[in-house]
């Protein structure tokens, strides 16, 4: 921690955010030419050790965001920390430990899938060219590309593309890694592997820091969640604490939903909304056992019963205000 | 804990090498502007003395000193024993020097280091001179076809210009055709009218391709995003991609040059050469010369290198880039050739190409050819200077 700290962040800036986090943003802000503001005064926390999900709709300023957290563009005004190096003045201090996946898979089409890793892994100075041959079998392993590493790129399907992106940024050991979109392209067995492929990562203790304008595809691995929409941030935090906030509600499946209607409201649940064959209340404190008993005493034929948690999209539908729509 | 210790290690490392570097680099600067400084002075002195010796038209006294015997002025003005001879010979030696033998060396070395010395110094040496990115380069432009076929045309041209010579029947009546008089008379001449005849359109276009795509072809199919977040490093990048190019300049003339030898000594009568100032040398004598108008022809494209660079670090197109590199030789011979515009004509890197022949007297006029090498370094430096600006400072949105 403390060779980070000799790294020296310029006297100028403010204090540097807490070492442990692996990103930390202070009023990042990105004007292009033209006036165009793609993110606004952004402050992201993303702790150690989380698996961030990044979302927000198409266009929202999520990959802007993720360019100036690498150091590919600079940003007009604000300054971060990338595992508590200051960049862009740290970069050669900290994107060695920083993988990445930017905007979609690049890499020369002429060249084999294993061939684009090599020459990756020939840009890192960092990186031991002994360990290189074995490094780059075990990157294409773990995305299950090894029987198509001879394959040139061109001829490679959009899924196989985006495995080979994901593989160049697991080319070593990283403590951070930064995923814009991964499962663009892939079908939903994919999906399913990338998910499997950011849980294992994450259990090995790198920071997972993944965009996507798909909630419910990284909804099951995420720990913390930030939204942004039209540039500006939304909200962000740990999950649990996020949803703590949204009650569960009781669902009934039932053909008397007039009888059921009556029985919930006076039971004193709020938010009561039927439809034909169901109906739903929020729950608040009350045991769904309760509910059910009142509902077979009351004479309600009961068909079904569940308690249902807001999934992510209903709860940003809930603090946004808006749907998931694509921002101009 | 430990593994905290380690990284930490590693982090120290990392930015002691950082910091070496840049006062590696800032005093080969001020070297290097030190140099340039003198080079304008003489550079300026070179003008008023080529606008005082040339005749009329220029481009009719260009043709006359590659073509004719000497005119008489030239070795006169050679009084100066010293002079750019021995500088020009080796200047693009020690280049080619620096990047082979280095890399060969430094593999054999790497087996060393293993074996005994600690392996982090092997490797922290070779990555700090990008000798792997290099490599990596060097594999990625030579074995693009595009790059190969360019090769081949230019082996394909002297073999092509020999055979037409062969089979036509020599005469000495006007100045072109002398040419094609020598080349029938010794075969070592179809080298030089090999170069002459590349050197306006074909060489530079060639060069053109390679320079051009060299950081936009990168960013036109967005690789260049993901060797800057490795991170590869701009400046870094940027030194590989220009010394990458130069190499392909250095092989492009060399394929040139070895066909032509080859073809000429197949085809036509070989023995001691005569030089353009009536004297005669040894074929060896002649050979040494040849691959010094080589390596003088080699520097002069070669800032083509640095122009391209520039250009390409201003489009993410690399088809953009690659015309914009090939049209300005173009631009810059054609102004050469207009008599009115006769006080720039110093100033254009272009003008400067053709001084080779100067190295084919006896003895050797240095006074061109060292303005033309201080021409092509100070557009090497001024362009360099502006890809390394615009590409340190660049927004990468491709």
């Amino acid at each position: 921690m403390t060779a980070t700290a000799e790294a020296g962040a310029p006297v100028s800036a403010p204090p540097p955010p807490a070492e442990d986090d692996a990103i930390a943003t202070r009023g990042l802000t990105k004007r292009f030419r033209g006036g165009q503001v793609a993110v606004a005064d952004l402050d992201l926390t993303v702790p150690r050790g989380s698996v961030f999900g990044f979302l927000g709709p198409n266009g929202s300023g999520k990959t802007t965001t993720i360019r100036m957290l690498l150091g590919l563009i600079s940003p007009t005004t604000g300054s971060h920390t990338l595992l508590g190096t200051p960049m862009p003045d740290g970069w050669a201090t900290a994107l060695p430990k920083v993988g990445s996946l930017i905007e979609g898979p690049a890499f020369h089409p002429h060249l084999s899938g294993e061939a684009n890793l090599r020459r990756c892994d020939a840009a890192d100075r960092t990186a031991d060219p002994r360990t290189s041959r074995r490094r780059i079998g075990d990157a294409l392993e773990r995305v299950g590309l090894t029987a198509a590493a001879g394959k040139r790129y061109k001829n490679y399907s959009l899924g196989m593309k985006q495995r080979l992106g994901i593989a160049a940024a697991l080319l070593r050991h990283r403590e951070l890694l930064i995923l814009d979109e991964p499962t663009n392209g892939l079908d939903p067995q994919g999906t399913r592997e990338v998910r499997t492929l950011i849980r294992e990562i994450a259990a090995d203790g790198t920071t997972v820091f993944v965009s996507s304008h798909l909630l419910a595809e990284i909804e099951q691995v995420c720990t913390h969640v930030a939204v942004m929409r039209t540039g500006r941030l939304v909200t962000q935090g740990a999950l649990d604490e996020l949803r703590a906030g949204t009650g569960a509600r009781i669902r009934v499946d039932t053909p008397d939903t007039g009888t059921a209607n009556g029985v919930l409201t006076g039971l004193g649940l709020t938010d009561v909304r039927g439809s034909r064959g169901e109906i739903s209340a929020e729950l608040g404190e009350l045991p769904p056992e309760r509910v059910c008993a009142d509902l077979v005493g009351a004479g309600v034929a009961v068909r079904g019963l569940a308690v249902v948690r807001p999934s992510l999209e209903d709860m940003f539908v809930e603090l946004t205000g808006e749907g998931f729509d694509v921002d101009g | 804990m430990s593994t905290a210790d380690i990284s930490q290690g590693t982090d120290r490392v990392a930015i002691a090498r950082e910091t070496d570097a840049p006062t590696v680099e800032t005093t080969g600067r001020a070297a290097t502007a030190a140099d340039a400084r003198p080079a304008g002075a003489t550079h300026a002195e070179g003008a008023r003395a080529a606008e005082a010796t040339d005749p009329e038209n220029a481009l009719s006294a260009r043709a006359a000193r590659a073509v004719a015997t000497a005119t008489g002025t030239h070795p006169a003005e050679a009084t100066d024993p010293a002079g750019a001879d021995p500088a020009g010979a080796t200047r693009p030696a020690t280049i080619a020097a620096d990047t082979h033998p280095a890399e060969a060396t430094h593999a054999e070395g790497a087996h060393a280091a293993e074996a005994d010395r600690p392996a982090a110094t092997a490797t922290t040496v070779r990555s700090a001179l990008g000798l792997r990115l290099f490599g990596s380069e060097l594999g990625l432009v030579f074995r693009r076809r595009r790059n190969q076929a360019l090769l081949l045309l230019l082996g394909a041209i002297p073999i092509v210009v020999g055979i037409a010579l062969k089979l036509s029947t020599p005469r000495g009546d006007d100045a072109g055709p002398r040419l094609i008089a020598q080349v029938a008379g010794n075969g070592v001449f179809l080298t030089v009218g090999a170069l002459f005849f590349v050197l306006p359109l074909i060489l530079p276009l060639a060069i053109s391709v390679v320079a051009g795509d060299s950081v936009a072809g990168e960013a036109g199919i967005g690789t260049l995003r993901y060797l800057l977040a490795v991170p590869a490093g701009r400046t870094r990048l940027l030194l590989v991609k220009y010394a990458t190019t130069v190499t392909f300049c250095l092989a492009a003339v060399a394929t040139l040059t070895a066909t032509a030898l080859a073809t000429g000594l197949l085809l036509f009568p070989v023995g001691p050469v005569t030089l353009l100032s009536g004297s005669t040398v040894s074929l060896s004598e002649g050979l040494v010369r040849l691959l010094l108008v080589a390596l003088y022809i080699a520097a002069g494209v070669a800032t083509l290198a640095a122009i391209g660079l520039a250009v390409s670090t201003v489009t993410d197109s690399p088809i953009a880039a690659i015309t914009t590199t090939a049209v300005l030789p173009v631009v810059s011979q054609v102004i050469d050739a207009v008599p009115q515009l006769r006080s720039v004509h110093p100033y254009l890197f272009t003008h400067w190409w053709y001084s080779y022949d100067d190295l084919l007297r006896a003895p050797i006029v240095t006074d061109h050819l060292t303005h033309g090498l201080l021409a092509f370094l100070a557009y090497t430096l001024v362009f360099g200077s502006v890809a390394w600006a615009r590409f340190t400072s660049k927004d990468v949105t491709c």
